[in-house]
């Protein structure tokens, strides 16, 4: 059969692949030749933000990646930690925000689809799943159909797949209005001594492709994410791939059954542009070449052109190298699964990549040199926003006369108010492991057996306050790490790493890029001091639309360990008349608070600062509160402030109850006593028995506890120094917060 | 007693059945295996769980390639004999597919998936499943489904016969349109056949066994439980919630 015929390459060309002019020349020195068609579509992706990590990795290089629990930080499919007892897990969060957009069921459902792949890869049985969303203005005429639209492909994926949902995030702001944001994590349990990574090593070894079939799905996907939305962009949509979570349940069977045996060398997803970034990678983590033969990969349509076959995004597959000789054991475990398992191709000492097709070579590309990418040191520049947004305008923002109507807009605003609308859609207790479930504590846990049988705790907390971010990039970011970190803290999870996906503007323009570098420095800076390292994460730029950039959102996803998972703690109340408590300071700051933005109409100020010699000791006595049983319920002082989160409490109950309150004055206005905001607050209960425990451990960690009030009633009543503030009767609390998000959803 | 969990490509309560029989269970005298749904024989097994999932990834419709699998004739000669049969959520539609229940599993009132804590009436005839949980108990457990919608074409033949099993109610205990989840006709969270010896519901006991994982709530072992008392052919009254 003769060579098919392929497009004449030249710098125009590459230009339409996004490779800019210097990228483009860079490539022919290097190849000494001009590139062939198909390799200038692999080096395309391959040098796609999206892929090679061109603008960031310069600066993700100063995170801390390390530690006694760090068993394999970032650089392969996912992060891998320590939990003892000869277990690990393996977690890590991944955007796929411009597909959502664009589609959002299939968008939202390869996300979850891909980074499940990424978790099992390494030999892990994923058992929990986080999302975190982002979405425009709730009046935004796109809002309810992508919300939809993602939520449902969130479901449609994992429930299938049969993963629980156990955590997450989800908010609405006009920034994302263009821009949506869809970051999907997964957490697997792999025994420590079993992970696998993607090398392809041991020359003359097979490569086996195995999973679905390829077809012209999702072709420069990659490409795709690593630019600007403009009016053109629905024209995108045929590269969001589709996805199959059966063929994903059937591939992730037959993968952890091949790892029960030793037959296997590596092993990679084939996510992101596909067969070429998972040979190339796996080529150059084992400084070997790998040959494939095009002819052999399974197709779903006829004609496919090497390009085609080459850049494919189809989801469910995976290549793998095994041990000459053993090809037919891993088909056989394959077959089982009735899986499409070929052997494609070789790996070679040459340090290449060689893709054939009938007989005739059409790529033939160095992997290390595909492999390294670029790097590079984009300008930076303080953005002029930041003055602009510096102060928030307290006189424009007089103490309101109802504070108890106040605190039921705060209640029912679509960030605040419960998302039992969306967590309603996914399940979250199958695998028979979810200890807390969404939305009734600040973190998800899920069981894990040791080997011995005692039952420990893995706990999830994710998310991002961007608002902050947007504010004070550099502090925003530090206090993304608190607020996690907090999270983890008041369900009694011992926080062990994070990993990071960080979504932001067009690098290009100094001001995004500023943005970037200083919440990078903030999440190391955070990460350091309360020493959880990063251990994985992602990078989404080009989060822009028309020109108009979203806020800075580094969404994090911290975990953390319960020695024992019946030390768990929830948000809700455990029964009448128990002490409640503030632990930590008991006001916060109006400055770029939840509440400065729905009752006062303004993104400003300065957010309160994490204080790490001050705060540390706050989560610390909460871990030792925690570790005594002192407590009935704790909850993290986030979103909303004090008076959100007692409403919360009561309303976590088996039953709502309600609370009486009585703060003491301190200087503030009672609406930053009620609503503001600050890092390493809590609201906790405990049986009046416990009072002198829970003041002597709160003594010895030198944590501020002040008893505030005491839980029971058919309202909420809360007084300043006695004078009463408001008093809202529990079914009144409870109306605003149910409805606050299902209405704008449905 | 003896019980054998099938697998089907796709199901994924499969492991979750399995702990609950042959781990959660075994002080109570259970115990478990898996069975692949390409095998034709059940092996030595005392009762069978079809379990929950999406086998087949419910293409086409959820249950209907599965109730063609070869395990399935086997499950088929398992009840004529029978032998109980306990097939939950994507059980219960495989075994409506398959023709071991009457009636269907339409996609839900609302169109949407719903994981929620349900509570149960416990009525109907006597079946393997719920004999020793007392009539008019009502118990709580959680369901996780899309397609749950339970409709029959002769709902009032199936009321006569008995053959209504769970009910979907209040907390206190009431049958009330309030109380159903996903639009089931009468309410029917499960069915059991003539005999009443194969029983399909939507909900999930096997999520329901331990006080850690069920919300404060292990109303679930009461149906595992009358299985063994059937088994030991003992008269028992287990668990569930207030009367």
């Amino acid at each position: 059969m003769s060579r098919a015929p392929e497009p004449v390459v030249d710098a125009e060309l590459a230009a339409e692949h996004g490779l800019s002019a210097a990228e483009y020349q860079q490539l022919c020195d290097r190849l000494g030749r001009t590139p062939s068609y198909t390799e200038l579509g692999i080096v395309s992706v391959m040098w796609s933000e999206h892929c090679s990590y061109k603008s960031s990795r310069k600066h993700l290089g100063s995170l801390p990646t390390t530690g006694p629990q760090v068993i394999l930080g970032p650089g392969e499919n996912a992060g891998v930690v320590d939990i003892g007892d000869g277990q690990a897990v393996v977690f890590k969060m991944e955007s796929h925000n411009h597909p959502s957009y664009l589609e959002p069921y299939q968008g939202a459902a390869t996300g979850v689809g891909g980074i499940c792949r990424d978790v099992f890869t390494m030999g892990a049985r994923p058992i929990a799943l986080a999302d975190c969303l982002r979405f425009g203005r709730p009046d935004h005429p796109r809002t309810q159909y992508l919300l939809g639209g993602v939520v449902h492909g969130i479901g449609g994926y994992g429930n299938s797949f049969g993963v629980p949902n156990v955590a997450g995030d989800v908010n609405c702001d006009a920034s994302y209005d263009g821009n949506i944001l869809v970051n999907a994590f997964c957490l697997g349990l792999a025994k420590a001594d079993r992970i696998f990574k993607g090398t392809a090593a041991g020359v003359g070894n097979p490569l086996i492709y195995v999973g679905a079939k390829t077809g012209r799905d999702g072709i420069h996907g990659a490409t795709m994410a690593s630019a600007e939305f403009g009016e053109d962009s629905e024209e995108k949509r045929p590269a969001v791939q589709v996805g199959d979570p059966f063929m994903e349940k059937l591939l992730l069977e037959a993968c952890l059954e091949l790892m029960e045996s030793d037959c296997l060398v590596g092993i990679q997803d084939m996510g992101a542009a596909g067969l070429t970034s998972s040979s190339v990678e796996m080529a150059a983590r084992a400084g070997s070449g790998v040959d494939i033969d095009l002819d052999l990969v399974p197709q779903r349509e006829t004609e496919m052109t090497p390009y085609e076959l080459l850049l494919s995004e189809s989801q469910e597959r995976m290549l793998m190298v095994v041990h000459a000789g053993r090809e037919d054991e891993a088909i056989a475990v394959f077959e089982k699964w009735d899986l499409d398992a070929v052997v494609v191709g070789r790996v070679t000492d040459t340090g290449r990549v060689v893709a054939r097709m009938h007989g005739e070579v059409y790529a033939d590309l160095p992997a290390d040199f595909l492999a390294e990418g670029l790097k590079y040191d984009r300008p930076a520049e303080r953005p002029a926003y930041l003055d602009e947004v510096a102060t928030l305008d307290v006189d424009a923002m007089p103490v309101p006369d109802d504070l108890g109507a106040a605190a039921l807009k705060l209640l029912a605003a679509p960030n605040v108010a419960s998302k039992e609308w969306v967590i309603g859609q996914y399940d979250h207790n199958v695998r028979h492991g979810t200890v807390i479930r969404p939305g009734s504590a600040d973190a998800g846990v899920v069981r894990v057996f040791a080997p011995d049988g005692r039952a420990k705790g893995v706990a999830i907390a994710a998310g991002c306050q961007s608002r902050m971010v947007y504010l004070d990039p550099y502090e925003g970011a530090r206090l993304v790490i608190a607020e996690m970190y907090a999270n983890l803290v008041a369900v009694g999870a011992r926080p062990l790493a994070i990993t990071d996906c960080l979504n932001f503007g067009n690098p290009e323009k100094p001001g995004i890029m500023w943005q970037f570098i200083e919440a990078v420095r903030g999440i190391g800076d955070a990460c350091r001091a309360l020493n959880t390292p990063v251990v994985s994460g992602n990078v989404s730029f080009y989060n822009e639309t028309d020109g108009q950039a979203i806020k800075p959102t580094p969404m994090i996803a911290m975990v953390g360990v319960l020695d024992d998972v019946s030390a768990h703690l929830s948000c809700g109340f455990a029964g009448d008349g128990q002490v409640i408590a503030a632990v930590g300071r008991v006001g916060g700051v109006l400055d770029g608070s939840e509440y400065a933005d729905v009752i006062g109409g303004q993104q400003r100020g300065r957010p309160a600062p994490l204080d790490i010699e001050a705060h540390k000791p706050v989560f610390d006595a909460m871990l030792a509160l925690n570790g005594a049983r002192a407590l009935s319920s704790a909850h993290d002082v986030s979103e909303g402030g004090l008076l959100v989160t007692i409403a919360e409490s009561m309303l976590g109950a088996s039953r709502p109850m309600g609370a009486k309150i009585d703060l003491p004055k301190n200087g503030d206005r009672p609406d930053a006593l009620l609503f503001g905001e600050a890092p390493a607050r809590f609201v906790v209960s405990y049986p009046r028995e416990k009072a002198d425990v829970v003041a002597r451990i709160a003594a010895e960690y030198g944590a501020p506890l002040t008893p505030i009030g005491e839980t029971g009633g058919p309202s909420l009543d809360v007084a300043i120094n006695g004078a009463p503030a408001l008093s809202l009767p529990v079914e009144q609390v409870h109306h605003a917060w149910t409805h606050g998000f299902r209405d704008i959803a449905e | 007693m003896k019980f054998g969990v099938i697998r089907f490509p796709g199901s994924n309560c499969d492991d979750d059945a399995l702990y609950v029989v042959d781990k959660a269970l075994a002080p109570e005298g259970a115990s478990g295996r898996i069975i692949w749904h390409k095998d034709t024989d059940l092996g030595a097994v005392d009762a069978v769980i079809v379990p929950g999932g999406f086998s087949y990834g419910d293409y086409l419709r959820a249950g209907a390639m599965a109730a063609h699998s070869p395990i399935m004739a086997a499950v088929k000669r398992f009840a004529e004999a029978g032998g109980p049969v306990l097939g939950i959520c994507n059980g219960f539609q495989i075994l409506c597919e398959s023709g071991l229940l009457e009636g269907a599993l339409a996609r839900n009132e609302s169109l949407q998936f719903i994981c929620a804590d349900v509570w149960c009436v416990v009525e109907g005839r006597r079946t393997p499943f719920t004999h020793a949980i007392p009539a008019g108990r009502h118990i709580r457990m959680s369901i996780a489904h899309a397609e749950g919608r339970y409709t029959h074409p002769e709902i009032d033949r199936l009321e006569r016969e008995g053959q209504v099993v769970f009910r979907y109610c209040t907390a206190d205990g009431e049958v009330s349109p309030e109380a159903n989840p996903n639009g089931s006709m009468d309410n029917i969270a499960g069915v059991c056949n003539a005999a009443g010896n194969v029983v399909g519901l939507m909900p999930h006991p096997e999520r329901a066994v331990e006080e850690l994982l069920g919300h404060g709530g292990e109303d679930g072992r009461s149906l595992f439980l009358s299985a063994l008392a059937w088994e030991r052919g003992t008269p028992a009254r287990v668990g569930g919630g207030a009367l």
